[in-house]
């Protein structure tokens, strides 16, 4: 190297040390300015490790699993064979049947019970308000198998409601209120009435009064008030929450798997089935992962429908 | 610290902070396309105390959070007496600020949030409580600190963050538009009291602002800041006086601009020379600047004083404010001024009559040209 | 009452003319309370068979639970892991709300998203997922396995909550303390925290809450000697009903009137103080 150096500095090297220097001169501190941001930037992200971690352990990388798992056969090797065996089977499609059933009257139901009691909170006075949110609240955060409990207790052959009914005279033999169709509804619609009344109540109360007071000023009459001017205005919060209350009712295991006494099968109790009986893991996975592409279209919808229908509206 | 070293206080029995000067040199801070601050520099000196002065969005506020550390710059230095503190966290410059919105803390009573930075540098109880008491007393809050927050009115609050500010001897005081929320009265009182403390302090102080008369009552100097470039950094007398150019004379008071052309070195009105004592700031055009204040009547042919430069003129209107006239006068060459003469008894003339023909002097020291 | 009746709500409908639709309201809302507190006097009664009311009074189910083993250690291991993962969600998703806080928009409606995950993918999938994974890793039956997944459970509820707090409070409080000489930690714990203690303690009541009640991922994952609550009460209520159930449902009962009276306290208390 010593033999090959030109006596004078190389030109070019002098030239870009100079271009240094005077960058140096010109903008002080860059280099160091950008670490320390880069530093600043780690130090405050590291933070959220923890969450992210746990997102990581308990929910990624289970689901993912499961969803590789849904594309290998019983030979162990890459197939469709779990996907076309849904086709394939009219079980399967019964209970995609009966859980797309479930969940639609569910949230039928919850929308014709919800909307009114969201409604009527709104119209309060300030000291019953929170009292009218503690009894939707107190379910919420009561054990959904409590919940669950109580309707058995209500609705069974010996339960609250058939024992009144034949006192009074009004039936002779016992009414199968449950484990069956009927008592899975009445149980899924108690547990999901709080997740539509909730952030719909949140919706209706954000609306701008003003709108109402001044249709009542131009002679609306109510009726025309509501369904021209209040109604469309609470449409963004009743669809989020009944595609909310409709998603959570698609995967619902705990009642329907009670309430329908073995008779109702819905999507996640196939799959319960499947691990716990069967240990048939395929099975499983490609019904969960069918359960998650309709979760996610759905939700998907509802975000859609939040930015682009409402969105200019909404707020 | 040695009992030998009074170190914060002095023969008056005051806080006293050793003052540093501050050089800043070619900050640059973009966001995206956004150039927030454009290659500035500034030098302040040691207990200066300094406004930024600019409308919104011309980049004094970032000014500001660069001195602070909140925000960090693409490029530059940022030197407190000889140490380059550009990528210091905030915690480690030493300096107290005051905040817009006050921002106390509420789970603190008064004493708890001027004792704050005290507690943080682990000053011995005894010793906080003092320097506690003692910031209080000197924003005239002595015996407020077992006070909550939510007990204390608006003026209040800016003298109990004002005092948290101080309380641990910073070396530099900043301050973002501080008195923006209280009411004019109480602004201009604490305008009187801010400027107090710092004389008693000589702290460094950097004072945001976007209202021009708090600038020129407070500071020593004023950087006059516009889209990110300083437009004039200078004393409130001579930033007054002679601005360099239209951004600055048109922000700091009430200014006419008349077309003036420079021939050959000399100034000219249309084809008046115009006689002035001032230099003529660099610039490719110029506008003669008039302060509506400098101009007086003068009677045709009666020598006043200096008043060489004679605007042959017509009023247009006449407005009585109380204090002063406001007089609209349209010149030969069709241009509109506007004129205040004061309202006093033997003030020489008159006030004219809308449609009169006058003569409008201008002293050769007031006659200024600024920069397009 | 009566006066109240007479008067109008706020969109001067007068409330006589809409007395149905609030006859309507308080139907559902005694729909949605009522029912479950069926099973306090069920607790109570004396008979091994389901009757309502009850034919007589004993308290000869809280004995047999009390005196139970298996319930005694599910009880244990419920109130457990339920403590645990109010130690571990707590500060997980009171620091990712932090950071969201800080983040830029972009960045941080990134990491809203991933962690509302847990609430939006349905649970029966999560608990067969975490089945097979946690067999792989031995985490089966164990205190750990539960705890992790819980505190996941709980994040996007933790994060919320004290996101709101957040919200309310003034960030460039933090900055001042920042420029008085507190490090970003020091100026978190010391402005910061105390002004949200409101939010965090509803969280870790939420938390303890969702722990508690979880019943899927503690039917796949959970067994033997660490059995929980929920999956001891889920296995009898499918199979034949053991009236046990109407006592430890009582106890949840009064755990969850006791939760959300405090919540709504807290949270009442924050409304009142933002008013000042």
């Amino acid at each position: 190297m010593a033999q090959t150096a030109p006596p004078s500095p190389n030109p070019h090297s002098a030239e870009a040390f100079a271009q240094g220097a005077a960058s140096e001169q010109e903008r002080p501190n860059r280099d160091r300015l950008k670490r320390a941001a880069l530093r600043e930037g780690v130090s405050v992200s590291v933070l959220s490790v923890p969450a992210l971690l746990l997102v990581f352990f308990g929910l990624i990388l289970p689901c993912g699993w499961l969803l590789l798992l849904s594309f290998v056969g019983a030979d162990g090797s890459l197939s469709w064979e779990n996907y076309q065996r849904m086709i394939d089977s009219p079980s399967y499609y019964r209970i995609f049947v009966t859980t797309f059933q479930i969940s639609l009257l569910t949230t039928l139901i919850c929308v014709a019970l919800g909307y009114p009691l969201a409604y009527v909170i709104t119209l309060l006075p300030k000291s019953l308000v929170a009292l009218a949110l503690l009894a939707v609240l107190l379910p919420f955060w009561t054990s959904m198998l409590v919940r669950t409990y109580a309707w058995l207790v209500i609705l069974q052959n010996n339960g609250v409601i058939n024992s009144m009914l034949i006192r009074n005279g009004i039936i002779d033999a016992p009414i199968a209120l449950v484990h069956n169709f009927t008592g899975t509804l009445i149980g899924t619609a108690h547990i999901m009435l709080p997740f539509l009344v909730l952030p719909l109540y949140n919706a209706m109360r954000s609306i701008d009064r003003g709108l109402i007071l001044a249709a009542a000023n131009l002679g609306a009459s109510p009726t025309v008030r509501f369904w021209t001017v209040y109604f469309p205005l609470t449409l963004p919060g009743l669809i989020a929450g009944a595609l909310l209350v409709f998603v959570l009712s698609l995967g619902f295991y705990i009642t329907p798997a009670i309430l329908g006494g073995g008779r109702v099968i819905m999507a996640a109790m196939r799959i319960q089935s499947s691990v716990a009986l069967y240990a048939n893991w395929g099975a499983a996975s490609a019904i969960a992962a069918v359960l998650l592409l309709a979760t996610i279209v759905f939700l998907l919808i509802s975000l859609w429908l939040s930015r682009h229908v409402f969105g200019s509206r909404g707020r | 610290m040695s009992k030998d070293e009074p170190k914060f206080t002095n023969s008056e029995g005051g806080l006293r902070a050793p003052a540093l000067p501050i050089d800043l040199r070619n900050v640059t801070k973009t966001y995206g396309k956004l150039t927030a601050l454009d290659n500035v520099s500034l030098e302040i000196g040691a207990g200066e105390f300094l406004s930024l002065l600019g409308p919104s969005g011309s980049g004094k506020t970032t000014l500001l959070m660069v001195i602070a550390g909140f925000i960090r710059p693409d490029h530059g230095a940022l030197v407190v007496g000889g140490r380059d503190m550009v990528v210091q966290p905030p915690h480690k410059r030493d300096l107290g600020m005051v905040f817009q919105n006050y921002a106390l803390f509420p789970n603190m009573s008064v004493a708890g949030n001027v004792g704050y930075p005290l507690r943080l540098r682990r000053v011995p109880a005894r010793e906080a409580a003092e320097r506690t008491e003692k910031a209080l007393e000197m924003v005239r809050l002595g015996g407020y600190g077992e006070r909550s927050i939510d007990a204390l009115s608006g003026g209040q609050r800016q003298r109990v963050a004002l005092a948290r500010a101080i309380v641990f001897e910073p070396r530099i005081l900043l301050m973002d538009e501080p008195l923006s929320a209280l009411d004019k009265q109480l602004r201009e009182q604490m305008q009187i009291e801010i400027r107090r403390i710092h004389d008693e302090l000589g702290i460094t102080t950097i004072y945001v602002t976007h209202d021009q008369r708090e600038a020129l009552t407070m500071s020593d100097r004023i950087a006059v800041i516009d889209h990110g470039r300083f437009m004039q950094v200078d004393t409130p007398r001579a930033l007054y006086d002679q601005p360099l150019n239209r951004f600055v004379a048109s922000f700091i008071g009430e200014s006419n601009f008349l077309p003036a052309t420079l021939s050959s070195g000399k100034p000219y009105f249309g084809d008046m020379p115009l006689r002035m004592t001032r230099p003529v700031p660099e610039g490719a055009s110029h506008q003669l600047m008039v302060r509506p204040e400098k101009l007086r009547i003068v009677q045709d042919g009666a020598p006043e004083g200096d008043f060489h430069n004679r605007f042959p003129a017509t009023t247009r209107q006449v407005v009585f404010q109380g204090d002063s006239a406001l007089v609209y006068a349209i010149l030969a060459d069709g241009s509109e001024v506007s004129m205040r003469l004061p309202s006093r008894a033997g003030s020489g003339t008159a006030l004219p009559e809308p449609g009169q023909s006058v003569t409008l002097g201008l002293h050769e020291d007031d006659t200024v040209l600024v920069a397009e | 009452m009566l006066r109240w009746l007479q008067g109008s709500a706020w969109d001067q409908v007068p409330h006589l003319r809409r007395l149905w639709l609030y006859l309507v309201a308080f139907l559902v809302m005694f729909v949605l309370v009522v029912p479950s507190l069926v099973v306090i006097p069920m607790s109570f009664s004396a008979s091994r068979y389901l009757e309502f009311p009850p034919s007589g009074y004993s308290l000869d189910w809280y004995r047999a639970l009390f005196g139970s083993s298996t319930w005694m250690s599910a009880i244990r291991t419920s109130l457990t892991v339920a403590a645990l993962t109010v130690l571990v969600a707590t500060p997980a998703g009171t620091l990712a709300a932090y950071v969201i806080i800080l983040a830029r928009p972009r960045a941080a409606t990134l990491m809203q998203g991933a962690l509302l995950g847990p609430i939006l993918v349905p649970i029966i999938m999560i608990g067969v997922g975490l089945f097979y994974v946690y067999a792989r890793m031995g985490l089966l039956n164990s205190v750990t396995g539960l705890v992790l997944a819980h505190s996941m459970l709980a994040l996007p509820l933790v994060m919320v909550t004290v996101l709101a707090g957040f919200r309310t409070c003034d960030m460039n409080q933090e900055m001042v303390a920042r420029s008085l000489g507190a490090s970003r930690p020091v100026a978190f714990l010391t402005v910061t925290v105390p002004q949200i203690k409101r939010s965090i303690l509803t969280a870790m009541l939420l938390s303890f809450l969702v722990s508690l009640d979880e019943v899927i991922i503690a039917l796949f994952i959970s067994g033997g000697d660490r059995s929980t609550i929920t999956r001891l009460m889920f296995n009898s209520l499918r199979d034949e009903i053991d009236p046990v159930i109407a006592a430890i449902s009582t106890l949840l009962i009064l755990i969850s009137i006791i939760s959300v009276l405090i919540i709504h306290l807290l949270s009442t208390a924050r409304s009142a103080r933002e008013k000042t």
